[in-house]
């Protein structure tokens, strides 16, 4: 009945929905942002872990989509181990690929992010897959003020 | 094969509403989105625009339109002719008493603001108390806030239950010797809740306070009487009505507009202006600075010719009768929780389901041709008050048939099966 959606909810975003990675509290985190969507009401607070430029930790808390939820539950994965400048760049890179044209997009250099190219397609998702990113933008960047996509 | 009976057999509806006449009256019903035919569920967002509205418009701007109250030109008077010749209906639709007492505004946003910045300022001072629910819109809640904060005054909010339903008795104590006006919402947006009015209007009346209701979503959906009412202030949009956007009114008693110092200065509003001293126009066009969205009053004027002919009992009747189908269906979905379950109700439903967030819903509906509003509904308050970021809403229109229920129904148990 869905099919049309299949390109927007792959079965990897569905398992991170389902079982969200690294969804706990850190104590005593280094770093501590919350992001919120006031369009939908989607909520999470994003906690880093720093040895130095390095993200040691990453974890998160808090409702949302589908997308948005698997979207922070990857990210979490995949900046543990990365200094703040590859981080960074990752964020540079994902941003394009949910808002820049065809020919920028270059799905071999996010990863396993690419499942979420999808909402691309889809305009009025688009900020449930960037909230994580913009969260972490701003947590690297020690910001304290939480972060809102609007 | 047997379900697929039963379903034909509920299909039918009791009244003989013309409702596949009235279909074939708006073109966009005819859309194809996503390659599936348009299922329009948001009606309680917008609704959208029968033929006549929408020749009404082509009408005006082909045929018959100047500026109003201008010029002696005979476009200004066709322009003026058609303008007024709306107020008129409005006037009649409402059953105002007179013309005087329907103000054009933007929507019911506006009208409400019109009521706080001029209403309010006159009459309510630091210390005084204005009344509100907790199932109102934010546009019937922020307007007041501003009131406060420039006057010192306190917003009070009576609480709702479970159902969604205003606790009358904490309502009326509420009501206290400092109480300057009631604020409530006629029809919930989010719930769906239709408030006791009558009730509410007699116990603030009883203590001489005066009330306003914003009608935006009660309008399309049962008669309004504002003298059978008694309320001394209603607040719409036109374009939840079948009207264009960018028109809404504002109907008040008109000893109390009289009283009102104006709204914005401009054209039209003044029947004097010198340096020294300007002399306001006389109702209603002292509330009507500048030159007012002529296209959209007169297609307004035609939305309300084209409902008079159905006839708002009978919609109100065959919507009735939707909803409970789609409230009856909803409840023998596992997992779904309906928010808002009122004993009054309009034909508004609005759903969580457990595990899957309503903007999930709203993008895989989506993929099936249905459009339903997932979010807030600009009613924070009563997200917070059931413990919910956002809900998912179905509202329906005099359009909307069994079958697309159907659908609608059939489309959230398979998402539900999908996200597992
Ligand atoms: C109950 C209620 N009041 C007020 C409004 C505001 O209407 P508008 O945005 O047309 O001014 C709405 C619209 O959503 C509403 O549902």
């Amino acid at each position: 009945m869905f099919n049309d959606l299949r390109d927007l909810y792959q079965e990897v975003i569905f398992d991170h929905n389902r079982n969200p990675r690294n969804f706990r509290v850190i104590e005593n985190a280094d770093r501590q942002v919350e992001g919120f969507n006031p369009l939908c009401g989607d909520k999470l607070t994003l906690f880093l872990k720093m040895n130095g430029n390095v993200i040691t930790d990453a974890s998160f808390q808090g409702s949302g989509c589908a997308i948005s939820t698997a979207s922070v539950s990857l990210m979490t994965e995949i900046v543990k181990g990365k200094t703040e400048q590859e981080a960074e760049e990752l964020f540079k890179k994902f941003h394009e690929m949910t808002t820049g044209k065809d020919e920028e997009i270059n799905l071999e250099a996010v990863g396993k992010l690419a499942v979420l190219a999808g909402v691309r397609e889809y305009p009025a998702r688009v900020k449930c897959a960037t909230l994580a990113w913009h969260t972490l933008d701003a947590a690297l960047k020690n910001e304290q003020k939480p972060v809102s996509t609007e | 094969m047997n379900k697929q009976h039963i379903e034909i057999r509920t299909d039918k509806t009791m009244t003989n509403f013309p409702v596949e006449k009235i279909r074939a009256d708006f073109p966009i019903l005819a859309e194809l989105i996503r390659n599936k035919p348009l299922i329009y569920l948001d009606n309680a967002a917008t609704c959208q625009k029968p033929q006549a509205v929408i020749d009404s418009i082509v009408q005006l701007y082909s045929h018959d339109y100047a500026n109003v109250h201008r010029g002696v030109h005979t476009l200004s008077v066709r322009s003026t002719d058609k303008f007024e010749g709306a107020r008129t209906k409005v006037k009649n639709f409402i059953n105002a008493a007179n013309e005087k007492e329907i103000i054009f505004v933007k929507g019911a946003t506006e009208a409400i603001n019109l009521v706080a910045q001029t209403y309010g300022k006159a009459n309510i001072k630091a210390g005084d108390e204005i009344l509100i629910t907790a199932m109102e819109h934010h546009s019937n809640i922020v307007p007041w806030q501003i009131l406060c904060e420039q006057t010192g005054a306190i917003l009070k909010v009576a609480p709702i239950n479970l159902q969604g339903e205003l606790i009358f008795d904490e309502f009326e104590k509420l009501i206290s010797d400092k109480t300057r006006l009631v604020s409530v919402v006629h029809m919930s947006n989010a719930l769906g809740t239709i408030n006791p009015v009558k009730k509410i209007i007699a116990a603030a009346h009883a203590q001489g306070v005066p009330v306003l209701l914003d009608g935006a979503q009660a309008i399309p959906h049962m008669p309004i009487d504002v003298q059978d009412l008694e309320c001394d202030f209603y607040a719409f949009s036109g374009h939840k009505l079948y009207a264009p956007t960018g028109v809404g009114v504002l109907y008040g008693k008109q000893a109390l507009l009289e009283a009102m110092p104006p709204y914005q200065g401009g054209g039209d509003m003044i029947r004097k202006v010198t340096f020294q001293e300007t002399e306001y126009n006389v109702l209603p066009y002292k509330f009507e600075a500048g030159t007012p969205d002529i296209a959209g009053v007169v297609g307004l004027g035609a939305a309300l010719d084209y409902l008079n002919d159905i006839g708002m009992a009978n919609i109100a009747a065959y919507e009735g009768e939707l909803l409970a189908y789609a409230t009856e269906k909803a409840r023998h979905i596992k997992g779904l929780r309906i928010i808002g379950e009122a004993s009054q109700k309009g034909a508004i439903l609005g759903f969580v389901v457990d595990r899957i967030h309503p903007h999930d819903i709203g993008t895989m509906l989506d993929s099936l041709g249905i459009a339903v509003r997932a979010g807030h509904h600009c009613a924070m308050p009563v997200m917070d008050f059931f413990e919910v970021p956002a809900t998912a809403r179905a509202s329906f229109a005099m359009y909307n048939t069994k079958s697309e229920i159907n659908v609608l129904m059939t489309g959230i148990a398979s998402l539900i099966e999908v996200f597992g």
